[in-house]
């Protein structure tokens, strides 16, 4: 029954990461902790929804469209609220409460627009169940995790191997030296805006349909919780937010099983508070000296 | 009389280490009551890093600092104040938001004592040494030149009007000794030279001085004796004009040019 | 030698306490002469209670410098203790509310300590996730805190055998000196040692530390002192609306509560009423918008933070600051 928990609990641990990886990019570029993150990730949910369940189109189509209507818009938002502000020069916590304002006009806006209750979401890659020594498979869970990894991959390609990854790390160094050595740092801003708000989109198609319920709310607490494994794995630092990612997935089956499925979203909470209280910067951050 | 009991703070074999950096490396020096002693050295030489060190920022890997004949290591930075001990900082940092007289009330924080009952209800205890103390902030400000500026913000005030505000601030915590941290970076020559007859006057008041620069030519004038750091390192150490023909610290200055201005204060 | 400013009559003690005497007389009689409907005593009472809640927030988040948006849960922490503490002692409310007070003064020390060194975004997620872990509790805990259904029929506060309603205005009338109160607290704390370290706090911690103030202790007292505050305010609502479950204080209130802050002004106590007054009062004057209520908190947030991030009454003031009697300023 444990190898059961651990095996479900992997398959949502694995789209946390995907969440948590969106944080990550974001933050590593411009220090910013993206609030309207989980937001974004009910929005591409709801985008593939309209475009297979409305639309009628199928799975393929509405990943594609939901990745490129949700990084568009992240990018817009990016573009309208937060770039006036770093040209500003603003404190960092105003940057925080704009994108806290952006979570809530997102949400409440998919609310007006969809209706606040749980709409049905067709499940994906339904293949059928199988019998792995013991532990139950989900053709679904199998699809989530194909996916889930190819993304990871892609994502990790994108930043390590090309350009304009390069110029990402190159941002996340030193922005100014960056931009001093002609990278354009708003595009780049703009392009790692448009990676977070896709595998945010990804992971809210592939969660709708593993649980078959599309919400407007379901950001709020998804985000929550990819935040936590962001920054249980040290936030800013990709394959930290992927161990993260799965370490909160396997303690939230883990607890739903052992103390009740009540606790099943606090396991993540009471994770992010203990990190920040014994390791702020997570378990592969490093720790900075203040500047005097 | 003997050095040792008129020393306000003796310094030995002071040592920081981050990872392999030997930041600081086995400073010593001291300085006596009434005196005006430099701690001069090129960018990076560790001179910001030994006042953190004495302020309680940083714990020294190795080495003593004797305050009052006091040792006070492991001592926090408010209890460092509290001994009477208190600083400025190379960027002006004064609460930017806070007026001036607060700013200045602010630094009579550890010895301002009422407790939360007097100020809720105001009692007489509150009352009286609230009164007190703005007063005394307003003749410090009064004392420095700057009491047109009580009720302002000190964002407002011109350059060489808020470094004055700080070392109002340093003043005001009770402190014999006051640390400077570069008070002449970013002033032209004449507010400069202003401020160093200012600094002059603040001895002759009774007030103990350290302060870094990192412009030799400046403390020249003022100091009694001068502490020359390089790399973390003193380097040499005497009278302003045994400095001035020192070939270790002629070197160290033109070497510098060749240099990076690299931070080590700030790694 | 000085021209007076007429303006400047105003400022002289005696004329500022007639008009304040005045304006309380005013504020005490209206709901009684007739005019004001239930209707709008309700909202006027709301409006006192987010005056209080902003300002409890504002002592943290303007004052401070650490921005919350769990403050809700010490509302909820705050209301809980009151309802459950008359559902099983069925002490009057007074006991029961300054409980609420004192257990959500602990509770906020409980996230104050462990958090205070943390800063900026860190700080602000950990109160979210304060927020949702005392929802939770309140949800899981069944058997003491009623679950999801939560504490029902609430009982009425009640002064020299008289119940208070909304009817007789009593709710109101309690909100205002509660209010009226806590303002006096905040504005007393702002204006002394204590507030100074709160904003040094605030402005430069470090500059704060070398300058003798225990900074990790004032965050504590500031994090303890608002969410008493905000415990009492989630004692006072329970009672008035006679209902309390796990979501009556969620996530919504806190960024209503937050709103109001950054709207009024950072660091600004007038500014507490005022943003409470047109956050409050908007979707009942805008009916047609209050579907819409959320998402113009949303876009006040974005368009504060892009245009005037201190807020309308926050930043710097041209007044001059308020000393003691006495003091001698040489003329400035």
């Amino acid at each position: 029954m444990i190898l059961q928990q651990i095996f479900d609990g992997l398959t949502l641990g694995i789209v946390y990461a995907l969440i948590a990886v969106g944080y990550s990019l974001v933050f590593g570029v411009l220090r910013l902790v993206n609030f309207a993150h989980g937001a974004t990730y009910a929005f591409g949910a709801h985008i593939a929804m309209v475009v297979i369940v409305s639309a009628n189109f199928g799975l393929f189509w509405g990943f594609i469209a939901s990745v490129i209507v949700t990084g568009l818009m992240t990018m817009l938002m990016d573009r309208i609220a937060l770039r006036p502000l770093r040209i500003k020069k603003s404190k960092g916590i105003s940057a925080l409460i704009t994108t806290i304002g952006c979570s809530y006009i997102i949400q409440n806006t998919l609310m007006i627009v969809f209706g606040s209750r749980s709409k049905w979401f067709p499940k994906i890659f339904d293949y059928g169940n199988f019998n792995v020594g013991g532990i139950l498979v989900k053709s679904t869970q199998v699809g989530i995790i194909a996916v889930s990894v190819a993304l990871l991959l892609a994502l990790t390609y994108v930043v390590h191997k090309t350009k304009i990854g390069l110029a990402m790390r190159a941002v996340q160094q030193n922005s100014k030296a960056a931009s001093l050595m002609g990278i354009d740092v708003n595009k780049v801003v703009s392009f790692t805006f448009f990676l977070g708000g896709a595998s945010a989109a990804v992971a809210g198609t592939l969660i709708s349909g593993y649980y078959q319920i599309v919400n407007p709310q379901m950001g709020f607490v998804a985000g929550l919780k990819a935040f936590s494994a962001a920054v249980l794995g040290g936030i800013g630092i990709l394959h930290g937010a992927v161990f993260g990612g799965l370490v909160v997935g396997l303690a939230e089956s883990l607890a739903a099983y052992y103390i009740g499925g009540g606790y099943r979203d606090a396991v993540a909470f009471i994770i992010l508070i203990a990190v920040l209280i014994f390791r702020p910067n997570g378990l592969f951050g490093k720790k900075v000296i203040e500047k005097v | 009389m003997d050095t040792k009991t008129q020393a306000i703070l003796d310094v030995k074999n002071l040592s920081i280490h981050f990872g392999g950096l030997k930041a600081v490396d086995d400073v010593s020096f001291h300085v006596n009551r009434g005196e005006i002693i430099s701690i001069i050295g090129p960018n990076g030489a560790g001179k910001t890093t030994v006042f953190n060190m004495l302020t309680g920022v940083y714990k020294p890997t190795f080495g003593q600092i004797f305050f009052n004949g006091e040792e006070i290591h492991g001592l926090t930075p408010q209890q460092i104040v509290k001994a009477g001990m208190a600083r400025t900082f190379q960027n002006i940092r004064l609460f930017g938001d806070m007026r001036v007289i607060q700013n200045v009330l602010l630094g009579m924080h550890t010895n301002t004592h009422y407790n939360f009952i007097d100020l809720i209800f105001r009692t007489k205890k509150f009352r009286t040494i609230e009164k007190e103390k703005q007063q005394k902030a307003v003749d410090i400000l009064k004392f420095l030149g700057l009491e047109r500026y009580v009720h302002d913000y000190p964002t407002n005030l011109p350059y060489g009007d808020q470094r004055k505000v700080e070392i109002a601030r340093a003043i005001a915590t009770n402190a014999k000794l006051i640390l400077l941290d570069e008070p002449a970076a970013g002033m032209n020559p004449e507010e400069s030279e202003e401020l160093l007859a200012f600094i002059r006057s603040l001895a002759s008041q009774g007030f103990t001085i350290l302060l870094i620069e990192h412009d030799m030519n400046l403390v020249m004038n003022i100091s009694d004796r001068i502490y020359v750091i390089d790399h973390g390192r003193k380097i040499a150490e005497g009278l302003p004009q045994e400095i001035a023909t020192n070939k270790d610290v002629i070197v160290a200055y033109l070497g510098e040019e060749e240099m990076d201005e690299e931070e080590v204060e700030n790694a | 030698m000085k021209i007076q400013n007429p303006l400047n009559l105003l400022n002289t003690k005696p004329k500022k306490v007639t008009a304040l005497v005045i304006a309380v007389a005013l504020l005490l009689i209206l709901p009684k002469t007739g005019l004001l409907s239930p209707y709008l005593v309700r909202i006027l009472t709301m409006i006192s209670l987010y005056s209080m809640l902003a300002l409890s927030l504002n002592l943290l988040t303007g004052f401070t410098g650490l921005v919350s948006i769990g403050h809700a849960g010490f509302c909820a922490v705050g209301g809980y203790t009151s309802a459950l503490m008359w559902q099983y002692t069925g002490l009057p409310w007074v006991v029961t509310a300054i409980a609420g007070m004192i257990v959500a003064g602990i509770v906020g020390l409980m996230l104050g300590a462990p958090t205070s060194r943390l800063s900026g975004s860190y700080l602000t997620i950990a109160t979210l996730g304060f927020g949702e872990i005392v929802k939770m509790i309140a949800l899981n805990w069944q058997s003491f805190t009623g679950g999801p259904l939560g504490v029902n029929h609430i009982e009425r506060p009640v002064f020299f055998g008289i119940t208070l309603t909304t009817f007789n205005s009593g709710f109101f009338y309690l909100s205002v000196v509660l209010t009226a109160l806590v303002t006096l607290v905040v504005y007393r704390i702002v204006h002394s040692k204590m507030g100074r370290a709160f904003m040094s706090i605030r402005d430069d911690s470090l500059a704060a530390t070398l300058m003798g103030v225990d900074v990790t202790a004032y965050k504590l007292k500031s994090f303890i002192i608002s969410a008493a505050i905000a415990g009492l305010g989630g004692a006072f609502y329970v009672h008035f609306v006679r209902f309390l479950d796990p979501n009556t204080f969620n996530f919504d209130i806190s960024i209503i509560i937050i709103s109001i802050v950054i709207l009024g002004g950072t660091g600004s106590i007038p500014g507490s009423f005022l943003g409470a007054v047109l956050l409050i009062s908007f979707p009942e004057i805008l009916r047609f918008a209050s579907e819409y209520r959320f998402i113009i908190y949303g876009l006040i947030l974005v368009l504060m933070m892009r245009f005037k991030p201190e807020g309308i009454l926050g930043g710097h003031s041209n007044r001059k600051l308020r000393l003691m009697k006495g003091v001698d300023t040489y003329g400035y």
